[in-house]
């Protein structure tokens, strides 16, 4: 092993432990908001530090890597798409903070049954899955572990439209507390960019093991793409 | 497969092309199908390969691949080595350089080549510069004088030297005599400027030198560089050929060779995983 290997070893490992922190963060907001609990809310806003530290220590060990060892090709390439990774967990763990708030955001005769109603805990299946499959392709550098990704965003933006009509209806029957059907709106919308995040993630893994990148790229071509290379294999 | 350079000891069964034509190419210098070996050893594999105008080419590759070998066919200098057998064509400017027409001194004249360790000539600063272009008959002493200026700047070392032209060119620093052998180079006007790791044994700051005047040559030259400095080939070059047991295994843009190369060798060599 080289030592430019061992560096990204352990650039690897520092990205896990992130990842781990990231889903754990999200399941924290989800059992705070569920249960109300704000113990779990204060947890998550403390281990919010954490995940700010990881990505300075990411953003740090990338660039020592790029200045002192020069990776070339799909070294290269897996450093960029670290960087990437790094940004879009860190947006994946303000979100949770930002959800995790809601505990205390919403009225005191809020039901937490409306979280059902409106699709919430579904969505937060969907993150934790869509989250959980990018980090195993990205621990067996396996894009072929992508393919649900791409359609469970699909679901996810389905669930997001679906939820907005939801919501309108859900204010009109409890008009004395729009606050609330405003603060599930921002929920919504902020688990359908976990989505997003997680769909970013996965083009930033197929950049690594593949050399393309399809940021931005329709799910058909996505796929598309995944087939060639499973053939060529 | 078509021999068409066999070294003296072997020189009776050379074969050649007599219907070779001389015509103007978008190549400056190009390889079809190259096969070369030392006695038995086959160090040079069914080689196809082009350099354009105004770019540089950087080949790559672990020692004894064939890197250096290559580079030599395009002024010849192989045929010095006795045992050398060489079949395919190599090109430049659309004329066959093993045709038994072709006159190898002044083939010689058209290639500059650079070498590892700087070897400038027992003389003046000015008289090194001069000389490729005295033993090409050239008298005119205001023609030589303006030429050897040229040569000078364009070398990037008129403005260090220019004082002490007289001065003999053992008396300056390794990387200013290098650029020397490059202004000798450049003096008798190539039309092709070869490079066999050229500032290998330099320090960085005069291989920085070094590296941006290729980056000027190439305004007026095409380059071919050999080098064992993956940073220099990204930093240098246009299109980069990894060569590999005698095999050119994969040539492309130095970007894509380096940022998505397909051959899993040459991901390997430029990841130094091997070689």
């Amino acid at each position: 092993m080289t030592h430019l290997d061992t560096e990204l070893k352990t650039l690897k490992a520092t990205v896990v432990s992130m990842w781990i922190l990231v889903i754990s963060q999200l399941e924290k907001a989800q059992k705070a908001i569920m249960q109300r609990d704000e113990s779990m809310t204060l947890e998550v806003k403390l281990n919010e530090k954490r995940v700010d530290a990881f990505e300075l220590k990411l953003n740090m060990d990338c660039e020592n890597i790029l200045a002192l060892f020069n990776p070339v090709a799909v070294d290269l390439r897996f450093v960029v798409a670290v960087l990437k990774i790094n940004y879009n967990l860190e947006r994946i763990g303000d979100y949770a903070k930002s959800i995790a708030d809601y505990t205390t955001g919403m009225s005191k005769k809020f039901d937490v049954k409306s979280y059902k109603t409106i699709g919430i805990p579904e969505m937060f299946e969907l993150s934790f899955t869509m989250l959980n499959d990018a980090l195993r392709a990205f621990e067996n550098e396996d894009p072929q572990l992508l393919r649900s990704i791409f359609q469970l965003d699909k679901d996810m933006d389905k669930i997001n439209e679906e939820a907005v009509k939801k919501i309108c209806d859900w204010i009109q029957l409890n008009s004395k507390d729009a606050r609330d059907g405003l603060n599930l709106h921002s929920i919504v919308r902020k688990l359908e960019r976990v989505g997003d995040q997680s769909k970013n993630i996965a083009t930033e893994i197929i950049f690594h093991t593949e050399a393309k990148l399809l940021l931005h790229a329709k799910k058909k071509t996505i796929l598309k793409e995944l087939d060639k290379d499973e053939e060529r294999k | 497969m078509e021999t068409i350079y066999m070294s003296k000891v072997k020189k009776s069964k050379v074969e050649q092309n007599p219907k070779q034509e001389v015509s103007v190419s978008a190549k400056v210098a190009e390889a079809q199908n190259v096969n070369l070996f030392y006695g038995d050893f086959h160090a040079l594999k069914n080689i196809s390969f082009e350099a354009t105008p105004n770019t540089v080419t950087a080949l790559i590759g672990p020692s004894g691949c064939g890197k250096s070998t290559f580079l030599r066919l395009f002024n010849r200098m192989n045929d010095l080595i006795d045992g050398v057998s060489i079949s395919g064509k190599i090109l430049l400017n659309g004329e066959n350089i093993y045709d038994r027409k072709t006159d190898v001194d002044n083939l010689r004249k058209r290639v500059g080549m650079v070498f590892q360790k700087p070897n400038p000539f027992p003389k003046s600063i000015y008289e090194n510069v001069a000389y490729g272009l005295r033993v090409n008959g050239i008298s005119d002493k205001n023609y030589i004088s303006e030429k050897v200026r040229t040569s000078l700047v364009q070398a990037a070392l008129w403005d260090e030297v220019k004082d002490n032209l007289k001065k003999s060119a053992f008396e300056l620093s390794g990387g200013q005599q290098q650029r020397l052998c490059i202004a000798r180079a450049l003096a008798v006007e190539p039309e092709l400027v070869l490079m066999d790791e050229p500032a290998s044994a330099l320090d960085p700051i005069s291989t920085a030198k070094i590296e941006d005047l290729i980056y000027e040559l190439k305004k007026t030259y095409a380059i071919i560089i050999v080098t064992h400095n993956m940073q220099q080939a990204g930093r240098v070059s246009d299109f980069t050929s990894f060569f590999y047991m005698g095999e050119l295994i994969e040539h492309g843009s130095t970007k894509q060779i380096f940022t998505s190369p397909k051959d899993i060798k040459t991901q390997n060599y430029v990841t130094g995983r091997f070689g």
